[in-house]
């Protein structure tokens, strides 16, 4: 008997502050009005998405010392857009990226059990975690968490917030009329949490929300990361798109999860994933070179490449050969504010490897960002793109895909008109939404059966 | 009755639970099931829209509600449990189109820099309808929610030590609200500028470290949300002492303040003029908003009989830190220009039940006013600001030609 066919997990990104988005385009909306944040949830939900995924970083990004003005800037408070966005669809996921250095788990927990109540069950959080002084200048706390407990601290937090989460176990409010009984309890949401990085007590204020939990995000790639989604994660926001990566990333993720006593069917790997539609595969081509083009402009290039050799290089002409000196390797100072910086870990070696590339296809500093930047993920007519995903998803690449359009807010369109309905047809994704929740649409269980099930076994 | 023409009034509902009164959750037309839904709070700010309001509040905390001011009182007999304001008010925004959303926020424990970008972002969502009410939480056990600090312990037999404490959470919160506002004015109105030519999204020169160092917090800044559609959405804060007077002059739009009758009015209303003055505000528009609890009904027999019914659920009188007003919508009009004229420029009625008198003060008590021509007969506005006769404000950051 073959294998059944994998069910696709699809959610969409709202177009972010870094060069995938394409503000220039005549096309291109606000990235902060509401009605930009409502027509993308609304697409999404048309074309019966898992859920919508807001980013975050709470400082603005800066290079050379000077705020970067190249890409978009600004954006608005994620919980707040999420919880208005609950009132604009009824079944869309709404997922948002919260900080665990930068917040509180009392605070946060009561904004996601407020979310899941005010959304009927639709919330989810991605957790991340940072600890640069430059982001916590912004903050009472100030540059506090040294870079190794980070993960600490968000192993915690999230335990934390888990504990105020089931402090509340459903069945409290009794709210009866006539004998005047509103509370079974008068201990209801009792909680103590004595760690190394939280030492808080005493009662929460919401009540057991109807997902009992937010479904749960991580998105870090470290070993510590991964273990850290395998041991208690719902799903893994991943940056492994390709075939082989993602293969990879998959098997590796999901062999961890047995230790923990969990089913592969418990942890969803749903990479980002950018894409170009077009009526043919080769119009789709030469339009992804035309977006690649929009994306990195000569100034672009030249602050890219300014990430590798950590130096000002603005004297140098983007249209010209790289530079010849070699990438400062002391301590990053020239870009602040922003994960991409650290995916160069060997500049020298990168800046080596660029310089060979380029001088082989003599391409100038542009042309040679443009062709080592990530091209799209998926790029051809619907047909194909439909086609290439589910290849993906059954072989076991991911679960589904977090897509990312570069245009604000119509870039989902055209995916959920062309592709969906054919992913529709071939049976691999849903035609309508089954349930209410978002754990009904991921097929996550309640935390409560999870529970259950565990005193069970 | 005062038969003399004055400025219309400013009418706004405070929203909490089922109502103010302890019982209110207990009277038939109250849904007390359904406090933790979207639903209900819709349904509550629609009819807060109907009577034409200026604004609703949203009550919170960090901590179970309490009949005690300083600590938990394991009551199972009242509402316990609450919604975030914030979320509540964004949920609701879009459902409705004309009336400010006003959430109640704990300065003591929050950051300011999440607090300016959310409230920047209400505002949004809601096309300027956006408004803060800020607060200080001395209570011991909500500090412990937060395990960061201790907040000093209010001892009412020792009230200079009481009075001292008091004063250190309004500095902050004063502190707080300063941050919050120079957030907002971080990025001038025009900062957007999407230069295809140069490249450039933004003019970076029109954003704006806030570079603010206090005794609590430092704040660098820009923020990362843009200055909202009105620029500063108002913020107010309830007081009932010189301490948060001081608070309510020196960075607020809008005071609340509980005077008994019209002698007090007057002398509270001179106390936060005086102290606007002395914080250089003179001239500058500063609501003073009376609070009062409202059971309403179309005679005051029924008023009071429907009191004294929910005392007794409530097994006590019931008291409040704000007048409690018991009667009929003609008697509330009369009492609130009266209340005018010794200068209160507007009032946030606290519904004793929701239910009941939400909809008594929009179906009735409005009506009222306007036929007095005392309060509006459409929405004038599109913004908050606008309802409240406050101009949107210059930048503090913009160059001055």
């Amino acid at each position: 008997m073959s294998k059944p066919l994998k069910q696709i997990h699809l959610a969409a990104h709202f177009p972010g502050v870094n060069n995938t988005t394409v503000w220039s385009d005549p096309a291109a909306g606000s990235h902060i009005e509401f009605s930009s944040f409502a027509h993308f949830a609304r697409t999404a939900e048309r074309a019966k998405f898992d859920f919508l995924f807001l980013a975050e970083g709470l400082r603005l990004r800066e290079q050379g010392g000077k705020i970067y003005d190249l890409d978009v800037v600004g954006r608005p408070d994620t919980f707040t857009v999420l919880a208005a966005l609950a009132a604009v669809t009824d079944r869309l996921g709404l997922t948002g990226t919260i900080n665990s250095t930068f917040n509180e788990p009392y605070e946060v927990a009561r904004q996601f059990a407020s979310l899941d109540h005010l959304s009927g069950g639709r919330s989810a959080w991605n957790v991340v975690t940072s600890w640069d002084a430059f982001t916590g200048e912004n903050f009472r706390r100030g540059g506090f968490l040294p870079k190794e407990e980070r993960y600490a601290r968000a192993k915690e937090f999230l335990a934390t917030a888990g504990e105020l989460f089931d402090s509340w176990h459903g069945d409290e409010i009794v709210a009866d009329q006539a004998t005047g009984v509103f509370l079974r309890d008068a201990k209801a949401g009792a909680f103590v949490h004595q760690g190394p990085q939280f030492d808080i007590h005493g009662q929460f204020d919401v009540p057991r929300s109807p997902q009992g939990r937010p479904v749960i995000f991580q998105a870090g790639d470290s070993e510590e990361g991964r273990e850290f989604a395998a041991s208690g994660a719902d799903a893994i926001f991943s940056r492994y798109a390709s075939w082989d990566d993602g293969r990879a990333f998959y098997r590796d993720v999901k062999s961890r999860l047995a230790k923990y006593g969990r089913r592969d069917d418990q942890l969803l790997i749903l990479p980002a994933a950018t894409f170009v539609l077009g009526d043919t595969d080769a119009e789709a081509e030469e339009l992804a070179h035309e977006v690649r083009r929009q994306q990195v402009s000569g100034a672009t290039a030249i602050k890219h490449l300014e990430f590798v050799w950590n130096r000002d290089l603005s004297s140098y002409d983007p249209e010209g050969p790289l530079p010849d000196i070699d990438p400062d390797t002391g301590e990053d100072h020239i870009a602040r504010g922003r994960a991409q910086v650290r995916m160069y870990r060997d500049p020298l070696a990168t800046a080596r490897e660029w310089r060979e590339l380029a001088a082989a296809n003599n391409w100038s500093i542009r042309d040679l960002v443009i062709h080592t930047g990530n091209r799209q993920t998926f790029v051809g007519s619907p047909a194909t793109v439909a086609k290439t995903i589910n290849e993906f998803v059954q072989g076991d690449v991911s679960d589904g895909f977090i897509l990312v359009p570069h245009i604000t807010p119509g870039g989902l369109d055209p995916f959920a008109d062309k592709v969906v309905p054919l992913l529709q047809e071939q049976g691999v994704f849903r035609a309508d939404y089954e349930g209410t929740t978002l754990r009904d649409h991921l097929g996550l269980d309640h935390p409560d059966e999870a529970r259950e099930r565990r005193v069970a076994s | 009755m005062s038969s003399t023409p004055s400025a219309p009034l400013h009418l706004a509902v405070a929203l909490d639970g089922a109502g103010w009164h302890p019982a209110a959750w207990r009277e038939p037309v109250s849904r007390p099931r359904e406090l933790f839904t979207a639903g209900y709070w819709a349904a509550l700010v629609a009819e807060a829209e109907r009577g034409l309001l200026d604004f609703v509040t949203f009550e919170d905390g960090l901590g179970l509600q309490s009949s005690h001011p300083f600590e938990p009182d394991e009551r199972t007999d009242q509402v316990r449990g609450r919604l975030d304001a914030v979320l509540t008010a964004a949920r609701i925004a879009p459902l409705t189109r004309h009336i400010g959303l006003v959430p109640t926020v704990v300065v003591t424990h929050t950051e300011p820099f999440h607090i300016s970008k959310a409230i920047a972002t209400l505002d949004y969502v809601s096309s300027g309808r956006a408004g803060l009410r800020v607060r200080v939480d001395a209570r011991p056990n909500e500090a412990a929610h937060f395990g960061r600090r201790t907040v000093p312990a209010i001892d009412l037999d020792d009230l200079p030590a009481a009075r001292e404490a008091v004063a250190g959470l309004f500095e902050e919160a004063a502190d707080y609200v300063e941050v919050v506002r120079r957030l907002w004015d971080s990025w001038e109105d025009d900062a957007e500028i999407r230069d295809v030519a140069t490249g450039r999204f933004i003019d970076r020169d029109k954003l704006h470290y806030i570079d603010f160092e206090g005794r609590h917090f430092s704040v660098k800044g820009p923020s990362i949300t843009p200055r909202p559609p009105q620029g500063q959405p108002p913020v107010s804060a309830l007081a009932h002492h010189t301490v948060p007077y001081r608070l309510v002059a020196r960075q607020t739009d809008i005071g609340y303040v509980t005077p008994q009758d019209a002698d007090e009015a007057r002398a509270i209303v001179a106390e936060i003029r005086a102290e606007q003055e002395a914080a250089g505000r003179d001239g500058e528009p500063l609501h003073v908003f009376g609070d009062l609890v409202v059971f309403l009904d179309d005679d005051a027999a029924t008023a009071s009989a429907r009191r004294d019914r929910l005392d007794e659920l409530a097994g006590e009188p019931y008291s409040s830190d704000a007048p409690v007003f018991t009667g009929t919508p003609a008697q509330l009009a009369d009492t609130l220009q009266e209340l005018a004229e010794a200068g209160l420029t507007g009032f946030r009625l606290r519904p004793a039940a929701a239910g009941h008198d939400l909809p008594a003060v929009s179906r009735k008590l409005v009506p009222e006013l306007q036929r007095r021509g005392a309060f509006r007969q459409a929405y004038e506005a599109d913004t908050l600001r606008g309802l409240l006769g406050l101009t949107r404000p210059a930048n503090r950051y913009a160059a001055t030609v």
